[in-house]
């Protein structure tokens, strides 16, 4: 058994494919530079980057899968669950081995295995793209924090940059320390430094515009009337807003 | 005092409005343009849930509630007492506006009660719309509802600025209607209906030769039917969605359970009554059995089963009137087949269509690609067979699948006790 050290980006993660290829590892688990493995290991391999490596491989992947395949790939990569390098590697030698294009193999772990973890990481970023809310400051800019299981800002982009192209903004992952800025013109990536004290009543004041308040209210009364009591339902409620999101929920925290 | 008094409005003309079950944002496909606000995706997005575990997609408001008819089955009736509000044209606008900077919806549905006249309510509707349009930029989703008796132009201006545009039928026959809303004719509502086809059918024919000819309701037109309220049954009530998708080309048919609104009206089921949920959810099962997996209204429904079974699902009941189309062999039976064996949705379906290629498909990789086999099992025969099936009746196979699942709703199951008859 041998591990495969990379720095955490996908280029990186491209790149030890690579290399797992050309020394012909058998047996592999990955690690990260931040994210050293405890366990026992006969071997550490340490991946060097290489952006040459990587679009090999990508290009290699490109010829034998579906533009969504390929996509599948990047959400599993960004999907954090357990052992995805691994379910992303199992996956790519299974493509590599076969001479057809396998992603319609439903009944093949590889192929199930990558399409459940790739799953869970569309259906939060859908819900991201729903749950992000946001609060309008003193100088125009439009804030909202995000704390999602998994890594999706990087898909949820394009989507935030056509919808509001005439306003800046900012959605931060609380859980990964950065965010996403549009400036007007380009989405970069930023990373901030909050005070422990962020989020409390006195610091939102001091820095949302003096509207702000007012629409939250407004968009709480709108979600309690629009509400039919008779037709209450709390688990399908549950079950399409999980309670680990109402923390960045203006309608689920009322004043 | 003026943001007090929007608070108040938004909560009367919100609650007024929200028996209108329609809050879809799909199906549209408007671009952001020129760097101005928003743009529909083909897909809809549901920005919240309310606790009855609705979606909330979009700012769904009356105009107003003030009306000059008094249709039964409505909260907003001329008779009924209830607080009286009306938004601006400003309002709705800066409403609309801020809630959807924030990322709380996908834009707008608006409705209203008629006030003065039907041109004169729907020609408000319409300002909203284009102001929106023209002047903010807006290129979020708007729903509006087309004010049945409106004059053709003003409907049709309605088209350039909304996305999808609405007539609701709300009683499945003539005979309700005149029951409960005596000034209303079915016809004021298929006339418009009519029309609307017809501007749909003509800009997309346009749109194919011209490229930058106006977007006209690209998300076409839905209705809306109240279940419960009245006698009908289900042969009746599908047979109007059938006829409003097949002859109307209606994108959407929404059914909704009836909510008793008063007390005083013996002509309506009283408050309390319970609200016709499984009902309604067995509505929309049929209806997607019609749109998407190829049924015919006749074989979900008809004069010898005028009503959908309420505690098993349409297309069950479709599969246990018809065992001699059973078992089928997953491994070569046709996908329209396929859509149609109970436990198997019609993503399965076509996964199973794409498995087989690489392999024989077995029990466990049905479980794997999401089929509820545990109801599928009883349809379904392999070319190695390792179980060996006993000679089941409809009804053996009814108890044993619904022996297995547990619903909340099993207290209503009102037929419950035929299953031993």
């Amino acid at each position: 058994m041998i591990q495969v050290v990379y720095d955490g980006t996908y280029e990186g993660w491209l790149t030890a494919v690579f290399d797992i290829y050309q020394f012909k590892f058998n047996d592999v688990t990955f690690g990260t530079e931040d994210r050293p493995s405890t366990s026992l290991f006969t071997g550490t391999h340490t991946v060097i980057t290489d952006q040459q490596k990587a679009s090999r491989v990508l290009n290699g992947l490109k010829a034998k899968l579906t533009t969504e395949g390929l996509l599948r790939l990047y959400r599993t990569f960004l999907s954090e669950v357990d052992q995805s390098e691994e379910i992303m590697l199992q996956f790519v030698l299974h493509v590599f081995d076969s001479k057809v294009n396998i992603e319609g193999d439903f009944g093949n772990s590889n192929v199930w295995n990558l399409r459940k973890a790739a799953r869970i990481v569309k259906r939060e970023s859908y819900r991201m793209k729903a749950f992000v809310r946001f609060k309008l400051t003193k100088d125009e800019l439009y804030y909202a924090l995000i704390e999602p299981d998994c890594n999706v800002l990087p898909l949820i982009k394009s989507h935030f940059r056509s919808r509001y192209a005439d306003q800046r903004w900012l959605i931060y992952d609380a859980k990964r320390k950065y965010g996403i800025y549009y400036d007007l013109e380009t989405v970069s990536t930023v990373q901030l430094h909050f005070h422990d004290t962020k989020g409390t009543a006195a610091d939102l004041t001091e820095i949302c515009d003096e509207q702000e308040d007012f629409f939250q209210e407004l968009w709480r009364r709108y979600f309690s009337s629009t509400n039919i009591e008779a037709r209450k339902n709390v688990k399908l409620h549950l079950q399409h807003m999980p309670r680990r999101y109402w923390k960045n929920l203006i309608e689920k925290n009322g004043q | 005092m003026i943001q007090q008094r929007v608070m108040e409005k938004l909560e009367i003309l919100a609650d007024a409005a929200k028996y209108d079950v329609s809050c879809s944002s799909g199906q549209s496909n408007r671009k952001n343009k020129d760097k101005g606000i928003g743009d529909s995706k083909g897909y809809g997005i549901c920005h919240a849930f309310t606790e009855d575990g609705r979606c909330v997609s979009l700012l769904k408001i009356l105009l107003t509630n003030y009306c000059i008819f008094d249709c039964g089955y409505c909260v907003s009736r001329k008779s009924n007492d209830v607080k009286r509000a009306a938004f601006t044209v400003d309002e709705v606008v800066e409403l609309t506006i801020n809630f959807y900077r924030r990322n709380y919806i996908e834009g707008l549905f608006l409705s209203s009660g008629i006030f003065d006249s039907a041109d004169f309510t729907m020609e408000r509707l319409i300002k909203i719309a284009k102001k929106l349009r023209t002047e903010k930029n807006f290129n979020g989703y708007i729903h509006l509802k087309a004010i049945p008796g409106s004059s053709d132009d003003l409907i049709r201006e309605a088209g350039l600025y909304a996305d999808r545009l609405s007539l609701n039928i709300e009683m499945p026959t003539e005979t309700s209607l005149k029951l409960l809303a005596p000034e209303k004719k079915h016809a004021d509502v298929i006339r418009p209906m009519e029309f609307l086809r017809e501007e749909i059918l003509g800009y997309k024919e346009e749109k194919k030769l011209i490229k930058n000819s106006p977007l006209f309701a690209p998300a076409g037109q839905s209705t809306q039917m109240v279940i419960g309220a009245t006698k009908e049954n289900d042969h009746e009530i599908l047979g109007m969605a059938n006829y409003f998708y097949e002859k109307m080309n209606l994108k959407r048919v929404y059914y909704s359970g009836y909510v008793p609104i008063s007390n005083d009206d013996n002509r309506l089921p009283t408050i309390g009554t319970a609200v016709p949920i499984i009902r309604e959810n067995r509505l929309y099962q049929a209806d997607w059995l019609i749109r998407y997996y190829g049924f015919n209204v006749n074989e979900i429904v008809g004069t010898e089963y005028p009503n959908l079974d309420l505690d098993i699902d349409p297309k069950l009941g479709w599969a246990l009137r018809n065992l001699h189309v059973f078992p089928i062999d997953i491994n070569t039976a046709d996908l329209e087949l396929i859509k149609r064996v109970p436990g198997i949705g019609f993503l399965s379906a076509s996964k199973i269509v794409a498995a087989r290629k690489f392999k024989m498909i077995l029990p466990e990789h049905l479980k794997k690609m999401g089929v509820a086999y545990t109801r599928a099992k009883f349809f379904l025969t392999f070319t190695k067979s390792f179980t060996t099936q006993k000679d089941l009746m409809g009804s053996q196979i009814k108890y044993q699948i619904l022996s297995q699942q547990n619903s909340k709703y099993k207290a209503d199951f009102s037929n419950q006790l035929s299953l031993f008859q």
